[in-house]
This record gives C-alpha cells, sequence and structure tokens, in this order.
C-alpha cells in the first residue's frame, strides 16, 4: 500500500514542480537583466558615461575604414539613420565578410578617449540586405 | 507576361478564398466538399503557374520584371538566376504560397477517405492562410512578384555572391517548407477541435507532415550552420541570432510535439498538451517569418526594412488568441481521467522531454525577445550574448540527450525495476568507462559539462545500439531468420519507431560535436609574413606564398599555407574575393574591386579527428592605393594627356566615336572594362612581389565533422521514418478510419511484443499488458461493429477512450492481424 494517497502525491508533486519552474524562471529573469549589455546608437554613446559597455548599432562611414595591420581597423560610425556626429571607433579582431563602409553593424565595446574601442570577435555586420527594398548598388 | 501573371495570381487567391469557404459553408454535402477539394488542387497549378513565370523570366534575363532586375544579372549563373526568386521578398511570399498549396494538397488527397466532418475545417484554415499570402502579393505595397520597370534597364543588379552558394540556395526554400508543412497539423487540429473530435485520428492522418516538417526544418538550420562554417570568415555554425533562433524554436517545439502526439494515439493523454503545443508550433513558425522579414530585432540577418512586417504580425495575433479561444472553449471534450501508470514509463520519460525541450524554447524565446522586453521595463534595448545563451541551454541539451537515451530503453505503460536494470546495464557500464578514461587520458576533465555531455551521449548510443541488438535477436528467435535480415526486418515493419532510434543516435553525436567542438576549440589570429612560420597548438603552420588573381568582375587575394601535423604535412588555401558591384550604368573604376561585395573561401583540412580551418584577411590598405594611382594614370590615358602609351589614344580615340553613335557606345565600354581587368592583374601581380603581411585566423575544431555527420544520420533516421509503409503503399486508396484505428491499435499489441521479446517487459509485466491490450482492442471493434450497423458517427472518439463493454465469443484480435497481414 502507498504511504500518501495518490491525489495527495499528485498534488505534491505539481507543488514541486511549479516551485522548480519558477525558482528557474526568477533565475533567468535576474541573469537575463544583469547579463544584457544596453544597445545605443553612436550619438546616445557620445554622451554616455565612459568605461560602461555597450552594443554599438550604428552605420558605418563610406570610406572611413583604416587598415592598421597588426593593430586591427579603425573607422568612424553614425547612426543607423545616416544622422548625427560621427563617432570614431576601433577594432582587432575578425573583421566579417559583408564589413564595409554604409552598413549596419553591431559592436559590443566602450568608450576609451573620446574613442569606441571594440571587444575582439564583436563586431557583427549585417547581411548585405536579401530583401531589401531598394538597390543596394 | 506580367499580366498574365497578376491574373493568374488573382485567379489564385480567389481559388483560395472560394476552395476555403465552399468547404466550409457546405460542409455536409458530399459533392461539395469534392468539389473543393478539386479547387485547392486549381490553386496550387495557378501558383505553379505564377513560379514558372517568373522562372522563365529569370532565364530570359527580362530585366523589366522588377524581381528578374534587382536580383539577377547577365552574369548570374544559370543555377542561381534559378534560386534567386526567393532571395526576393516577393519571391519568398510566392515560394511560401506554392510550398503551402503543395502541402495542402497533398494532405486533402490523403484525407480523402477519411476525417468526413473534419476536413472542411482544415480546408478553410488552409485555404484562409493561403488566401493571406496570395492577397499580401496582390494588395500588400511593394511586394508584387509581377511589378515592371519602365523603361527596362539593360542588366541587373545581381545576386548578392556571398548568397552564391549551393547550400545557401537550398537552405531558405528548406526553411520555407519547414515553416509551411506545419500549417497541415496546425489546421487539422483546428478541424479537430472546432468539431470536437480531439481522439487520435487528426494526429495519424498529419502527424506525417509534422515530421515532414521537422526534417524541413531540421535540414534548413544544419545548412545554415554549414553555410555559416565554411563560407563566412568566421568559423562558427551558431550565434544565437534571432532569426537563427526563429528557426530553432519551431524545431523544438515539433520536436516535442512528435514525441506527446505518441502518448496520445497509443494513450489517449496529453489532449490539451498536444493541441497547445501544435498551435505554438506553427505561431513560432509565423513569428520566425515576421522577424526574418520585420527588422525589429537587431539580427545578422537584417532583410531590410520590409512592408509585410505588420500583416504577419496580425496574421500571428489572429491564430494566437483564435487557437487559444477554442482549446479553453474545448477543455471538457479534452481532458482525459487518464494518468500515467508509472513514472518508470516510456510515456513518462515523453512528458520529461516536452518539458525539458518546451523549457528550451522558452529560455531562447525569452532571450531572443530580451531587447523588446527590457525596453518595456527599462526604456532601452538591451540584448544578450552568446554565453547567456550557453548557460541556460548546455545543461538543458544536456539532461535531452541523457533522455534521448532514456526514453527507448523503457517500455509503454510501466516497467518493472528488474527488467528496467536489466536494459540500463549496458549502457550504464559503456557510460561509466567512457567517463574514467575521458577523465584520466583527456583534458575533458577540466570541462564538467562537455565530460557529462560526452558520457549521456555514449549512453543514448550504446543504449540505443543495443535495443536494435535485442530487437533484432527477439525477432530473430520468433522468426529464424538470420541476424541481419532481422535487423532489417525489425526496421522495415517499424520504421516509426527505429527511424526515430537513428535520429536519437543522430542527435547525439551531434551533440558530441558541437560540445567538443565548443569547448575544445583552439583559436588565433596571427599576422604573417610569406615564408614566416608560427607554431599554433603543435602545428608547424608557415605562410608559403600569396596568391593574386583576376577574373573578370572577382579579384582574389590568396594564400598558401603548410601545415605540419603530427609528421604529416598538408596545404590549405584560404582565399578571399573581392566583387565589383553588377547592374550600374556604365563603367566604374578599379577602386570598384573593394567597393564592392566580399567574401571568404576558407582553407579546411576536415577530418574525422579535428578540422584545421583558416581564413585570411588580407590587407589590403596597399592594394588599394595601388588601385587608385592606377585609377588616377587611367583617367589620364583616357584623356590622353602627352606622354601616355599609344592603346590610350586609340581608346580615347573610340570613346570620342561613341559619344557620337551610340551604336558603338557597348564596345567602348568593354574596351574600357577590359583595360580596368588587366590594369587590376597588374595590381594583383604586384601584391604577390610586394610579399605584405596577412591576416590568418585559424581555428584547431576538435570532433566538429561528427556534428555534420550526426545531422545527416539524424536525417536519414528521419526518413526511414516518413517513408511511407509497405501496406499503406499497396492499399492507401481503401484505407479509411476504421482501418487506421484497427492498425494501431493492433501494432500496440505488436510493439509489446516486440517489447517483450527485447527483454525490455518481464513476462509478468508483458502478460499483463497484453491481456489489457487484447481486451481493449475487443472493446474497439465491437464498438466498430456496432457503429457499422448502427451508423454511428462517433466512433473514433468513443473507441479510443474509456469504457464498459465486454468481449464476446469471436476472435477480434486474430481479425485484426489478419487485417495487418492482408
Amino acid at each position: 500500500m502507498p504511504l500518501v494517497d495518490p491525489s495527495r502525491k499528485r498534488k505534491i508533486r505539481l507543488v514541486v514542480a511549479l516551485s522548480t519552474a519558477v525558482l528557474l524562471a526568477v533565475a533567468l529573469i535576474y541573469t537575463s537583466f544583469s547579463a544584457s549589455t544596453e544597445a545605443k546608437e553612436p550619438s546616445q554613446i557620445l554622451t554616455a558615461s565612459p568605461g560602461t559597455t555597450y552594443d554599438m548599432t550604428g552605420r558605418v562611414v563610406k570610406g572611413s575604414i583604416v587598415d592598421n595591420g597588426k593593430e586591427g581597423i579603425s573607422f568612424m560610425v553614425v547612426d543607423r539613420t545616416g544622422g548625427g556626429e560621427e563617432l570614431p571607433v576601433s577594432y582587432s579582431g575578425t573583421v566579417p565578410d559583408p564589413f564595409r563602409g554604409g552598413r549596419e553593424i553591431v559592436l559590443t565595446g566602450s568608450l576609451k578617449g573620446g574613442t569606441f574601442v571594440g571587444e575582439p570577435e564583436t563586431l557583427i555586420t549585417k547581411c548585405p540586405s536579401k530583401f531589401t527594398t531598394q538597390s543596394n548598388g | 507576361m506580367a499580366s498574365l501573371g497578376s491574373v493568374l495570381l488573382a485567379l489564385a487567391f480567389l481559388a483560395a478564398v472560394t476552395a476555403g469557404v465552399v468547404a466550409l459553408v457546405w460542409r455536409r454535402d458530399e459533392r461539395k466538399l469534392v468539389l473543393s477539394r478539386r479547387i485547392v488542387y486549381l490553386f496550387a497549378a495557378l501558383v505553379t503557374a505564377c513560379v514558372a513565370i517568373i522562372e522563365i523570366e529569370f532565364l530570359a534575363d527580362n530585366f523589366s520584371f522588377k524581381i528578374v532586375q534587382e536580383h539577377s544579372s547577365l552574369e548570374t549563373p544559370t543555377f542561381y538566376k534559378v534560386a534567386a526568386m526567393w532571395s526576393s521578398q516577393e519571391g519568398s511570399l510566392l515560394l511560401w504560397a506554392l510550398v503551402l498549396a503543395i502541402f495542402s494538397s497533398a494532405a486533402l488527397f490523403f484525407t480523402r477517405n477519411k476525417l468526413r466532418q473534419l476536413v472542411p475545417w482544415a480546408t478553410g484554415v488552409m485555404m484562409g492562410i493561403a488566401a493571406f499570402f496570395t492577397g499580401l502579393m496582390l494588395f500588400a505595397p511593394g511586394v508584387d512578384p509581377f511589378a515592371k520597370l519602365n523603361p527596362a534597364p539593360s542588366d541587373g543588379i545581381g545576386l548578392n555572391p556571398l548568397l552564391q552558394h549551393p547550400s545557401m540556395m537550398i537552405h531558405p526554400p528548406m526553411l520555407y517548407s519547414g515553416y509551411v508543412a506545419l500549417t497541415i497539423p496546425f489546421a487539422f487540429a483546428i478541424g479537430a477541435l472546432v468539431t470536437r473530435r480531439v481522439d487520435a485520428e487528426w494526429i495519424r492522418a498529419t502527424r506525417k507532415f509534422a515530421l515532414i516538417a521537422w526534417t524541413f526544418l531540421g535540414f534548413g538550420l544544419l545548412l545554415g550552420a554549414r553555410w555559416s562554417y565554411t563560407e563566412l570568415g568566421w568559423g562558427g555554425y551558431w550565434a544565437w541570432d534571432p532569426v537563427e533562433n526563429a528557426a530553432l524554436m519551431p524545431w523544438l517545439l515539433c520536436t516535442a510535439f512528435l514525441h506527446s502526439i505518441m502518448v496520445q494515439e497509443k494513450r489517449g493523454m496529453l489532449k490539451v498538451w498536444n493541441a497547445t503545443l501544435v498551435v505554438a508550433s506553427f505561431s513560432m513558425a509565423l513569428l520566425g517569418t515576421f522577424l526574418v522579414r520585420s527588422g525589429v530585432l537587431q539580427s545578422i540577418h537584417a532583410f531590410g526594412d520590409s512592408t509585410v512586417g505588420p500583416y504577419i504580425l496580425g496574421l500571428i495575433g489572429v491564430v494566437v488568441l483564435g487557437s487559444t479561444a477554442l482549446i479553453i472553449s474545448r477543455l471538457d471534450e479534452l481532458r482525459t481521467p487518464k494518468r500515467i501508470d508509472s513514472l518508470i514509463s516510456r510515456e513518462a520519460v515523453f512528458l520529461v522531454n516536452n518539458l525539458l525541450l518546451v523549457g528550451l524554447t522558452l529560455v531562447i524565446a525569452w532571450g531572443t525577445f530580451f531587447p523588446l522586453i527590457s525596453e518595456l521595463f527599462t526604456g532601452s534595448k538591451s540584448s544578450l550574448a552568446a554565453p547567456w545563451f550557453d548557460r541556460y541551454t548546455t545543461p538543458l541539451a544536456i539532461l535531452l540527450v541523457l533522455f534521448t537515451g532514456i526514453g527507448p530503453l523503457l517500455a509503454w505503460r510501466r516497467v518493472s525495476w528488474s527488467t528496467a536494470r536489466r536494459a540500463f546495464r549496458v549502457p550504464l557500464a559503456a557510460m561509466a568507462i567512457v567517463t574514467v578514461a575521458l577523465a584520466l587520458f583527456t583534458d575533458a576533465g577540466n570541462k564538467p559539462w562537455a565530460l557529462a555531455l560526452f558520457a549521456f551521449a555514449t549512453f543514448a548510443i550504446v543504449g540505443i545500439g543495443q535495443e536494435f541488438w535485442n530487437g533484432a535477436a527477439g525477432r530473430k528467435r520468433l522468426t529464424g531468420e538470420p541476424m541481419g535480415k532481422a535487423l532489417a526486418g525489425i526496421v522495415g515493419r517499424n520504421r516509426r519507431r527505429y527511424g526515430g532510434y537513428i535520429v536519437h543516435v543522430g542527435v547525439a553525436v551531434l551533440l558530441i560535436g558541437i560540445a567538443a567542438s565548443s569547448s575544445f576549440q583552439t583559436n588565433r589570429n596571427v599576422e604573417l609574413k610569406p615564408g614566416e612560420s608560427t607554431v599554433i597548438d603543435g602545428r608547424k603552420v608557415t605562410y608559403v606564398r600569396p596568391t593574386a588573381e583576376v577574373d573578370g568582375l572577382r579579384l582574389s587575394i590568396g594564400a598558401v599555407l603548410r601545415v605540419v601535423e603530427g609528421g604529416k604535412e598538408f596545404t590549405v588555401e584560404p582565399m578571399r574575393n573581392y566583387y565589383r558591384p553588377t547592374g550600374r550604368e556604365g563603367v566604374g573604376g578599379i577602386v570598384d574591386y573593394f567597393d564592392g561585395e566580399a567574401d571568404s573561401e576558407i582553407g579546411l583540412k576536415a577530418g574525422f579527428g579535428h578540422d584545421f580551418w583558416t581564413a585570411n584577411q588580407p590587407n589590403i590598405v596597399g592594394l588599394q592605393r595601388k588601385a587608385k594611382t592606377a585609377e588616377e594614370g587611367f583617367e589620364k590615358c583616357i584623356e590622353a594627356v602627352p606622354g601616355t602609351p599609344k592603346s590610350c589614344k586609340d581608346v580615347r580615340a573610340l570613346m570620342i566615336a561613341a559619344r557620337a553613335n551610340p551604336a558603338l557606345q557597348d564596345d567602348a565600354l568593354a574596351q574600357i572594362e577590359r583595360l580596368q581587368e588587366l590594369t587590376a592583374k597588374q595590381i594583383a601581380a604586384s601584391y604577390v612581389k610586394e610579399g605584405a603581411p596577412t591576416q590568418f585566423k585559424v581555428i584547431i575544431n576538435p570532433l566538429v565533422t561528427w556534428m555534420w555527420i550526426g545531422g545527416l544520420i539524424a536525417l536519414a533516421g528521419a526518413l526511414i521514418a516518413i517513408w511511407p509503409s509497405r501496406g499503406r503503399r499497396k492499399g492507401a486508396l481503401v484505407r479509411t478510419e476504421t482501418d487506421a484505428l484497427k492498425e494501431a491499435k493492433y501494432r500496440e499489441i505488436r510493439d509489446a511484443e516486440l517489447d517483450h521479446a527485447a527483454g525490455k517487459l518481464s513476462d509478468e509485466d508483458y502478460a499483463l499488458l497484453d491481456a489489457e491490450l487484447r481486451k481493449e482492442a475487443v472493446e474497439m471493434l465491437d464498438e466498430l461493429e456496432r457503429a457499422q450497423n448502427g451508423g454511428g458517427a462517433k466512433v473514433g472518439a468513443e473507441a479510443n477512450g474509456h469504457h464498459n463493454g465486454d468481449g464476446n465469443g469471436a476472435d477480434p484480435v486474430a481479425e485484426l492481424e489478419k487485417v495487418e497481414r492482408s
């Protein structure tokens, strides 16, 4: 004979399962807020506090890319809409294939002495739009 | 042709609407139902004709079509001309409509003799969605596939070279087919809910489509990963990018669904759960389509501003709200008094696996949509990077592998401890040996997560191997066949089960590849001059020489690397290609090579032990400078400044002539392009001579090949499960609901028999289970007979549920077996 009657056992099981789920959900929510990096556009970063890590989303200024060899590359970015002040960026690490002037990028890094220094291997260039509404000539 | 196309598209839209309306309004009229099905076939034919027109225009380089001009060019290879259709938004919508038309027609064809009440509603749902997508192309701005350009340009913009890769051309239609195939189970689920016929019949009729969706999505994901690994100079295969996640989430839910429907089929449980899962999978598929097009989330896959995003969001809203309301209103029918008999049973493991898969999906969904969530709460968009995803998905994936192994070892309903112990002995021993060996002799001991995954994967693979062995041995005992034939016999007679087991092995192997390559990878960036060497992870890597070549629109800078690895020597030749943009009026300059797209051809030496992966990043500053100088010289040449060579004068003469006579223009442009190419060749040659330092990214990736092998094994397993069984192939036309019910019950009896023969059920358990199943079969057959005499329509629902009918004299089980064997 079971020690606990089945319906009670089920109830206990349900409570245990639900509380585990709630605990996990809380952990998930908590860590996601602490682990996330805020996304900012170049114009916002220029006025942001130096040293804080941000995901910078901006557009590379055409013709601004300079290859510094071992030191990586440097270039200027503006807001995605193309407006705002230019923000100088330096980055070393893998440069994705589609990276070039005029493209939108996402780069994690922080402001150091007026330059946004990207962390290595965090440069993401948006795929040359497959579904653009205008031509990308 | 364009107006013909527009007319056909409009007719297709009307056909979809008509088919849905006819099916729903005259749902009790048998003849009207046949009519609606035929209109669905007509819809399929019309959409096919639309696609054919677009394809013909692509092949004919008809640049008066906007879609052709923007996605193809004279230089685009024929293969990519065919595939360029779906690199456009309107082409993707057309493809969506085509795939939906094909799947809907197939689903209605296969159910034409069954599910009489349900089919009209399913037709309504499928055609409603079909009308939505065809309607988008007709009425939404900017997505008309038959839009024209006036005047027609002489050349097109061309297909992005990054996308000119075989797997990139198959990858989108694969994912699309996966997304779209989910429509079928969804539509039938809605039909089942509306008509309150919530037994397993709709599942039996559509589960093949769920499996097809799973296979397509899985293959699409695998191709995308492979493309990323070999084509992007990045070296990774997964980045937790929103668009990747958008394809992974429906796949995970579909995996859960494929497991939990078995519980409903066999035990009549989990009905609410299954209905919810199918709605969630389909909504996730729509969400994936929406994400790909909306630009709401930051993604590498930025597809530009789209005009159809809001409409798709509207459709998702209707689907989610409507289905939820429907499920809630049918809760009474969906609830069953049945409970899981034992926690050590296959259905219990399925439940755990479902919770894990849904948990995984929720985590990924939370992470994917976190930018929106954080904006809601904090006012600023924050995003979560790969480490956050890894933290949660890693333990969940490891647990999943464990259950991948446990599930197949347990029988349905109940398993005694002693039987379970017997089934677990060998896999557990293998797991222990492998774990200890790995911890002692490799550095896996430092990575507990990876070690756990290797251990559980070993358990799963050995356990499933044992299943095959025991199954074959059991059959050998029953039939006296030799072992090989018995093995083929069990797989052939139960494709679904053994195909599924093969998928499990594939997934375990794939996860081994992922765990090993992500935990034990060496990733280095080095700068080398020609002739220089460096040592990476015990391998001597020498930059032998640079290479450079110009081929029309492409300028390639490559490198020859010699690698000495444990006494063996091989060379790899990574290359970076720069393309001049196409589709412009007139000619650009030489510097254009560095203005267009660029892509990498990685140098890869793949092996079962590890991959040696490398990509080069040439310093193109020098090249650009040279190109600029050459450009200036070239301009001077064309201006025929004194002191330039004679050939310059010729070109200039040609240009002046061309200005006066447009007929000569093409000739002049071609001449200039040829000269530019020659100059580019000289620049490339000087780059080789110069011997500038080059950056290399080198990755030594252990066991990554097994990821692809595992993926292929899983696909093979899925195909085995999809393949129609012999009975179906022969007698597909006469199958009715009754036959399906009989067959399902008989299969359950046979499964138990097999489990017993394979030693998975003890004699005692088997005797009990067999008696129970046979009793149920007798009851079911009684019920069927009564229904046939009395003409009741509720057969399916009742036969699968609980009732108290008593068996009588005749042996219906023998009858059942006769049906099955004939």
